[in-house]
């Protein structure tokens, strides 16, 4: 059970505000997309959801706990993989468990059956550097798995690899979502990306921006990369593009 | 196993180049010597500052000894020294804005004008080598170790406060590893300065080491004795060079896995 309530969050940076009435609840498993321009205060309602920021005015709540502007709760990945070179990919991944205090060993119990899940088998005792840019991401994600099971804010997490190699990581995510169940709050300035694996589409926009449209993507689960070939699909994008002008 | 053959191939040329150039340069001293153009006295040829090398060989390991135990120490204190002042300059901005200017005047000062005073202040014996040592060899560390915990990642860091992580988890998982490449970069040249540090220091006043054996053998007019003394301070100088790169490759091994790195630690910092 996880669920994030965002209430009424005002962010400013001196005289500019950035975020204003901001709303935004997050269910138990569902995976909500925040779509917008870029600038658009995507990123800083993330730092306020992962308290690296103290918002103005408002709160954020876990499970009704009020977490405003206290890290360490919900767990965080960006678009650069940020995988330490000099780690390897299963002391990558255990990371926040040895942050929070658990010991190497216990920690590297913990992460190795999640291997296999996330297609990793084999790459435990490899460097970064020795991977593919997609096969970084799953790591990413398995060490931002690692550190909350509760709820994940993917930060554009696929907005740096090539086209191919993006698309088959939809496929491989679509895929991981019926196995592992994440509250997901997702950033993507892609709009395909978004109806394909978002529960729910929410669009950011205005200056300050706030949360101006919510679109339920009916579409039922296991979904698959097909989806985006489908009439459905195009009329979602069609919507989308008219909300965001 | 394309590549790894070039890569053999590449290190096998890259040595051959250098060492002929040498050997070709030794060719011609021995030649110009032969000749009897210079004499003999004014520069001893290749072969004679082996024998010399060859028959003081005892005497020149007792001083050789000497110096490289005041190397050691010299610069494993000067390499904690740096460690620490580039902990301390990281932390603490203010400390960093208001030492680092004086940092870099103690580097102003040649070595041998300090040697005199320390050998005033703490004697002929190893106490004013050793601080010597320390002042020359602190310095590389401390900014090369001070430029790498500023380049670290702002991204990286921002992920593990993200996940709650301290003041000392983000320096033992981000900074101090990621400052690794520049540590030995300064330890290289570190090195290189404590047996320079030694010799000069031992110039100055002493009863043992290859400075003091310098300083005789000028006075004795013995230049083949003086050209293998400067060419085993070389040879000591590249062999601890040597072993620096050997204990980086040793203990930065995700370097030798891939060549590709995931957060890049850009040694100018930004």
């Amino acid at each position: 059970m996880a669920q994030l309530d965002v209430q009424d969050v005002k962010m400013s940076f001196g005289e500019k505000t950035i975020l204003e009435h901001v709303n935004l609840h997050v269910g138990d498993k569902e995976l909500v997309s925040l779509l917008g321009v870029s600038g658009g205060g995507k990123t800083t309602l993330f730092n306020v959801i992962a308290g690296l920021y103290r918002p103005d005015h408002g709160t954020v709540l876990l499970d009704g706990r009020d977490i405003t502007g206290t890290s360490g709760h919900v767990s965080y990945m960006l678009q650069k993989d940020l995988l330490l070179p000099y780690y390897t990919i299963l002391d990558n991944v255990i990371l926040p468990l040895t942050i929070k205090g658990m010991s190497k060993k216990q920690a590297r119990e913990t992460a190795l059956p999640h291997f296999s899940t996330f297609g990793l088998e084999g790459t435990e005792k490899q460097y970064p550097g020795q991977l593919s840019g997609g096969m970084r991401q799953r790591a990413a994600l398995l060490r931002t798995y690692l550190f909350s099971s509760e709820i994940a804010l993917l930060d554009e997490p696929f907005s740096a690899l090539d086209t191919i190699t993006k698309s088959a990581m939809h496929t491989w995510y679509l895929d991981i979502m019926e196995q592992i169940h994440l509250s997901t709050v997702f950033i993507t300035h892609d709009i395909d990306e978004a109806i394909l694996l978002s529960d729910r589409i929410c669009l950011l926009t205005g200056r300050p921006g706030s949360i101006t449209e919510e679109i339920t993507i009916e579409e039922s689960r296991p979904r698959s990369a097909d989806f985006s070939l489908q009439p459905r699909f195009l009329e979602y994008k069609r919507r989308i593009l008219e909300k965001l002008g | 196993m394309k590549r790894k053959s070039q890569s053999t191939t590449s290190k096998f040329t890259g040595f051959l180049y250098p060492a002929g150039a040498v050997a070709l340069l030794l060719a011609v001293w021995q030649g110009v010597s032969m000749t009897g153009w210079i004499p003999g006295y004014m520069l001893p040829s290749p072969v004679d500052i082996c024998r010399a090398f060859v028959n003081d060989f005892s005497n020149l390991m007792g001083h050789a000894r000497v110096t490289l135990t005041e190397a050691f120490i010299g610069l494993f204190l000067g390499v904690v020294t740096g460690f620490v002042t580039a902990v301390i300059m990281d932390h603490f901005p203010l400390v960093k804005k208001s030492v680092y200017p004086l940092i870099i005047l103690t580097q102003t000062i040649p070595t041998v004008a300090i040697a005199p005073l320390l050998v005033l202040w703490f004697g002929y014996e190893m106490t004013p080598k050793i601080i010597l040592i320390v002042i020359a060899t602190f310095f590389p560390v401390a900014v090369g170790m001070y430029d790498g915990f500023q380049s670290a990642d702002p991204d990286a860091i921002h992920l593990l406060r993200s996940m709650g992580a301290g003041r000392l988890a983000i320096f033992r998982h981000i900074k101090l590893p990621g400052a690794m490449t520049n540590f030995f970069s300064s330890l290289r040249i570190s090195a290189a300065y404590s047996v320079v540090g030694a010799v000069i220091s031992e110039w100055l006043g002493g009863f043992n080491g290859l400075g003091v054996y310098m300083t005789r053998v000028k006075k004795s007019f013995s230049f083949d004795k003086m050209f293998a003394v400067i060419f085993l301070i070389s040879a000591i100088s590249l062999a601890l060079m040597a072993l620096v790169d050997l204990a980086q490759k040793w203990s930065m091994p995700w370097e030798r896995a891939g060549k590709k790195q995931s957060v890049q630690h850009t040694k100018k910092g930004r």
